[in-house]
C-alpha cells in the first residue's frame, strides 16, 4: 500500500507528495522515475523521483497539474493511497567527478534537476544551477537548490524575480565569460532543452537532457515512448530518460507529445 | 450403422458465433461456445482410441479421451478434473490454443472427415465450471513442504509453473511487472477473443491454489535474480515473455498515428481505451487503418481497429497461405470486413505538417525460392510502388525478448536474438533458474509456453527434492 505521508503545495498547480514505497525507495537512484495509476479507470503516468528517504521508506514526487490524471493526483490528501506504483524505472544517471557541472531546470523541471544537482555536489563537482520559471510564484525548490549549489542563477520570463528572460540567457553569459563548464544537465520543457543543446553544441560541452515522452507501460514493451537519438530509435523508459542533448530529435519529441491533444481536452472536461 | 450415424461420425459442430455485422460494433466475445447438446453429441463421436494420438498432440498431454468420455456421460465436473490434472487454465487454452495444429491435427477422425472439436469441448466444460460453481481446488494439491519459489511473469508460462508448483506443495510467489496479471492474455489478446473476466477467474484459481501474485514488480529493477536468491527463494522460474516490439526501420515510423501492435493493443485491452473517456487512457484511431503483418497479433490489431470504427487493410508480404495467423482468425477477420493486401510490403510512411500519418507507400512482391524456414521468400518487384491513404498504421511484425532481466543478471546466457538459452528441461545457464514460454527460443503459443513450463516444474521438483512426489508423467 502506497500511503501519502505528506502533501505540500509548492506553487499554483504544483504539488509535492511524499509517498510510502520502501522497496522502491531503497533501490532508486537519481535520474530514475516511477509510474503511478491512481484509480481503476486511470492512466499510467510517469513522474520523477525527486527525493527519497530510506529510513522512512518514502519517495517525494513533484508534479504540475496539467491534465486529468495530475489533477486527480492533486486532489488526493495525506493518508490517501496510491493504487499502483511501480519503479524505480529508467537508467540511473551516472555521476563522475568532472569539475564544473551546470544544472538547468525549467518550470516543473526544477524538481527533476534537484536530485541531479545534489548528486553532482555530493561527488565533489562544482555545481552552478540555473533555474527558471514563467513568474516568481512558479519558482520551486529555490532554497533547496541554493543550499547545494556553488552558484545559483534565477530567471523569470516576466522579470518578477532574478534575470528577466530565459535560463539560456544565463548559460550563454557563462559561456561568453569563458567559465570552464565540463557538463550541462538540463530538464524542463522540450523547447528549453533544445535551446540549451543548441547553445552548448558549438562549444562541445557535454550536454545531458532528461526527456518526457508519453509512456504507457514504461517497461520497454510498447515502444510508445520512442525517441530518436542520433538517427536511432530508443525507448526512453528503458534506454533513458537521460540522453545526449546534441543527438536528440527535439522536433519529433515535441510533435509526438501533441498526439492526444484533442483527447486530453475531452478527458479534462470529464474531470 | 445407419447412414445418418455415419454422417455424425465425419462432421463436427460449427462454433456458434455472433454474426459479423453485429460483432464489429461491440467488444463482446465472438465465439459463443457449444450448447450442452452440441457438446454431448460431439463427445459421442470420439472413438475412445486405445492408442489415442490426440494426447501426444497436446503439449501438456491432457487425457483427452477420458475427459470426452465424461462429457458423453454428462459428468462435466469429472471432465474438468481430468483436464485440470494437466492444464490449470482450460478456459483459456480452450479458446486460444491453436488446436488445429496440436491435438486436433493428429485425431484419428481427421482421416475419416473432421477431427473431434477438442478445443471447443475443453472450453465447454471449463465454461460450465465457471458458470455453475466456484472452481474446485484440485485434489492433487499436496501439503506445504517449506520451500519457496519465485516465478517472474504471470502469462501462461508463469501461471502454469506457479499453479503446478503450488500443487506440489511449494510456496510460490509470482512477480508481475504490470498492474494486472495475465501477460499477453490480459494486455495483448482482445476482449472479443479472450474475455478479461475469464482471465481473471483463471488467475483467481491459481491464487486459490496458494500462489501469491505481486503486481507492479519489475524484476531487474526493483529486485534482481540475485536479490531473489538472497531473499531465500530456492528456485526461480522466468516466464517474462517476448514483449519488446520490432519496428520496420522505414522512414516515417515515428509519425503520430503509427503504433506498435503492442502499444495499440495495450492501450485498448489493458488500459481499456475502447471505453475512453470513461477509462482515461486514449487511443488515436482514424478512418483508414493499415496493419502491417500476418500473424495473430496483426489479426487482433485489425479486428480491434474495425471495432473502433475504422476501415482496415492488412498488408502482408507473402500470400495468405504463408500467413502465420490461425486460419480461423483470418476467416473471422475477413468475414468482419478486414481487407487483405497480400504480396505487399511497406516502403515509407508519409505525414502532414503536424507530423500525422497521411499515407503509406508500398511495393508489390512476388514469391521466390523457399528460405531457411521453408516459406517462399518474398522478392520486391521493381517499379511496382504505389501509395495507400491512411491515418493509422499498426506495425505487427513480431517482438523480441525484453532485455531487462538478462541485462541485470550476470551469467544468464542468451542467444544472439536475446532469448534465454535453456536445455530440454528449461534450465538456464544459472543454477537454480529455469525459464519457459516466449522468453526461450522457438516458443510462440500459449500451449507451448505451458508445455515447457510443466517440463521445468518436473525438473525443479526433481532438483529441489528427490524424495518429493513428482507430477505423473
Ligand atoms: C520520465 C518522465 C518523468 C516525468 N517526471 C515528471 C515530474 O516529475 N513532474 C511532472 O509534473 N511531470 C513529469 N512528467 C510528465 C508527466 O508524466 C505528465 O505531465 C503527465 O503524464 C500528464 O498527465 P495528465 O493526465 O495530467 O495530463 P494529459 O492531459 O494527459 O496531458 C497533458 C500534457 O502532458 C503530456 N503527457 C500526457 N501523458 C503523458 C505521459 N504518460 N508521459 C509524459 N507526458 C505526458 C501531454 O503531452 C500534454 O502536454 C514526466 C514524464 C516522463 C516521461
Ligand atoms: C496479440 C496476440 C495474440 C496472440 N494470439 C495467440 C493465440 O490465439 N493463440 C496462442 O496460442 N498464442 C497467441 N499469442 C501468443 C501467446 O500469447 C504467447 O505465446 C504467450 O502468451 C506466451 O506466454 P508467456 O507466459 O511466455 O509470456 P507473456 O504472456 O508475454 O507473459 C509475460 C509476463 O511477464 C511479465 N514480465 C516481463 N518482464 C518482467 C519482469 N522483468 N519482471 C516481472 N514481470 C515481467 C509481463 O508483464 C507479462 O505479464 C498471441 C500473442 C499476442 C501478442
Ligand atoms: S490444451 Fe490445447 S492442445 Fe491440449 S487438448 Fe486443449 S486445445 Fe488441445
Ligand atoms: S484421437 Fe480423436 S477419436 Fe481418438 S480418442 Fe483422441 S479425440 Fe477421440
Ligand atoms: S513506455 Fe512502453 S516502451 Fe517505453
Amino acid at each position: 500500500m502506497h500511503i501519502i505521508l505528506d502533501k505540500k503545495e509548492l506553487a499554483p498547480n504544483v504539488k509535492m507528495l511524499k509517498v510510502s514505497a520502501p522497496l522502491v525507495a531503497r533501490k532508486s537512484k537519481p535520474g530514475q522515475f516511477i509510474v503511478i495509476r491512481i484509480s481503476e479507470k486511470g492512466e499510467r503516468i510517469p513522474l520523477t523521483i525527486v527525493e527519497k528517504d530510506d529510513k522512512i521508506g518514502s519517495l517525494a514526487i513533484i508534479f504540475q497539474e496539467v491534465g486529468r490524471t495530475t489533477k486527480e493526483l492533486g486532489e488526493l490528501r495525506k493518508g490517501d493511497h496510491i493504487l499502483d506504483l511501480v519503479g524505480p524505472l529508467g537508467k540511473p544517471s551516472e555521476f563522475r567527478k568532472v569539475g564544473t557541472a551546470v544544472i538547468i531546470g525549467g518550470g516543473i523541471g526544477i524538481g527533476e534537476a534537484y536530485p541531479e544537482a545534489k548528486a553532482h555536489k555530493a561527488i565533489g563537482n562544482r555545481v552552478i544551477s540555473i533555474i527558471g520559471a514563467r513568474s516568481r510564484e512558479f519558482l520551486i525548490l529555490e532554497n533547496e537548490m541554493a543550499s547545494i549549489s556553488d552558484e545559483i542563477y534565477i530567471t523569470t520570463d516576466d522579470g518578477t524575480k532574478g534575470h528577466h528572460g530565459f535560463v539560456t540567457d544565463i548559460l550563454e553569459e557563462l559561456i561568453n565569460k569563458k567559465i570552464k563548464i565540463d557538463l550541462v544537465f538540463a530538464v524542463g520543457p522540450p523547447i528549453m532543452m533544445k535551446a540549451v543543446s543548441e547553445i552548448t553544441e558549438p562549444h562541445r560541452i557535454k550536454t545531458l537532457v532528461s526527456l518526457n515522452p508519453i509512456m504507457v507501460d514504461a517497461t520497454g514493451m510498447c515502444g510508445g515512448c520512442r525517441v530518436n537519438i542520433g538517427g536511432e530509435n530508443k525507448f526512453a523508459c528503458v534506454d533513458g530518460p537521460t540522453f545526449d542533448g546534441h543527438k536528440v530529435d527535439f522536433e519529433l519529441l515535441i510533435k509526438r507529445l501533441n498526439t492526444y491533444i484533442a483527447e486530453e481536452k475531452i478527458s479534462c472536461k470529464m474531470h | 450403422m445407419t447412414d445418418s450415424k455415419h454422417k455424425d461420425l465425419s462432421k463436427r459442430p460449427s462454433m456458434n458465433k455472433q454474426p459479423p455485422v453485429k460483432r464489429v460494433r461491440n467488444f463482446n466475445e465472438v465465439a459463443l461456445g457449444l450448447t450442452q447438446e452440441q457438446a454431448v453429441k460431439e463427445a459421442e463421436r470420439c472413438l475412445q482410441c486405445k492408442d489415442p494420438k490426440c494426447i501426444k498432440g497436446c503439449p501438456v498431454e491432457i487425457n483427452i479421451p477420458l475427459f470426452i468420455k465424461f462429457i458423453k456421460e454428462r459428468k462435466f465436473n469429472q471432465a474438468i478434473e481430468v483436464i485440470k490434472e494437466r492444464d490449470n487454465i482450460p478456459a483459456i487454452t480452450g479458446r486460444v490454443c491453436p488446436q488445429e495444429t496440436q491435438c486436433e491435427i493428429v485425431c484419428i477422425l481427421k482421416k475419416l472427415g473432421e477431427p473431434i472439436a477438442i478445443g471447443a469441448l475443453e472450453r465447454y466444460v471449463s465454461d460450465y465450471e465457471l458458470k455453475t460453481k466456484i472452481q474446485k481446488i484440485s485434489k492433487l494439491k499436496k501439503k506445504e513442504i517449506g520451500k519457496k519459489i519465485a516465478v517472474i511473469g504471470s502469462g501462461p508460462a508463469g501461471l502454469t509453473a506457479a499453479g503446478d508448483l503450488s500443487k506440489l506443495g511449494y510456496k510460490v510467489t509470482i512477480f508481475e511487472a504490470l498492474h494486472e496479471p495475465g501477460g499477453v492474455l490480459t494486455y495483448g489478446i482482445p476482449e472479443f477473443r479472450m474475455p478479461k473476466g475469464i482471465v481473471r477467474s483463471e488467475v483467481e484459481y491459481i491464487k486459490r491454489l496458494g500462489v501469491e501474485i505481486k503486481t507492479n514488480m519489475i524484476i531487474g529493477k526493483i529486485l534482481t535474480i540475485k536479490d531473489l536468491f538472497n531473499l531465500g527463494y530456492d528456485a526461480i522460474f522466468i516466464g517474462s515473455g517476448a514483449g519488446s516490439p520490432h519496428f520496420l526501420g522505414i522512414n516515417g515510423e515515428n509519425l503520430i498515428g503509427v503504433y506498435s501492435a503492442n502499444e495499440f493493443l495495450t492501450r485498448v485491452n489493458l488500459m481499456k481505451a475502447y471505453l475512453f473517456p470513461k477509462y482515461h487512457t486514449p487511443i488515436k484511431i482514424g478512418k483508414n487503418t493499415i496493419v502491417i503483418g500476418g500473424g495473430n497479433v496483426a489479426m487482433d490489431a485489425a479486428r480491434t481497429s474495425l471495432r473502433l470504427g475504422s476501415d482496415v487493410f492488412v498488408i502482408y508480404r507473402r500470400t495468405e497461405k504463408e500467413m502465420p495467423a490461425r486460419t480461423e482468425e483470418i476467416y473471422n477477420a475477413k468475414e468482419e470486413g478486414v481487407k487483405l493486401r497480400i504480396l505487399t510490403s511497406p516502403v515509407k510512411i508519409f505525414g502532414d505538417e503536424k507530423g500525422r500519418v497521411k499515407s503509406l507507400e508500398c511495393i508489390k512482391m512476388k514469391l521466390g525460392q523457399p528460405d531457411e524456414t521453408g516459406r517462399k521468400r518474398p522478392i520486391e518487384i521493381p517499379g511496382s510502388n504505389f501509395s495507400m491513404d491512411c491515418d493509422t498504421v499498426i506495425i505487427a511484425i513480431g517482438q523480441a525478448p525484453n532485455p531487462l532481466i538478462s541485462n541485470s543478471t550476470k551469467g544468464l546466457k542468451t542467444d544472439d536474438k536475446g532469448y534465454l538459452i535453456v536445455d530440454k528441461n528449461g534450465r538456464t545457464s544459472i543454477k537454480g533458474v529455469w525459464a519457459a514460454g516466449d522468453i526461450v527460443p522457438d516458443s510462440g503459443t500459449v500451449i507451448e509456453a505451458m508445455g515447457r513450463a510443466r517440463k521445468a516444474v518436473i525438473d525443479i521438483n526433481k532438483c529441489l527434492s528427490q524424495t518429493r512426489p513428482t507430477i505423473k508423467n
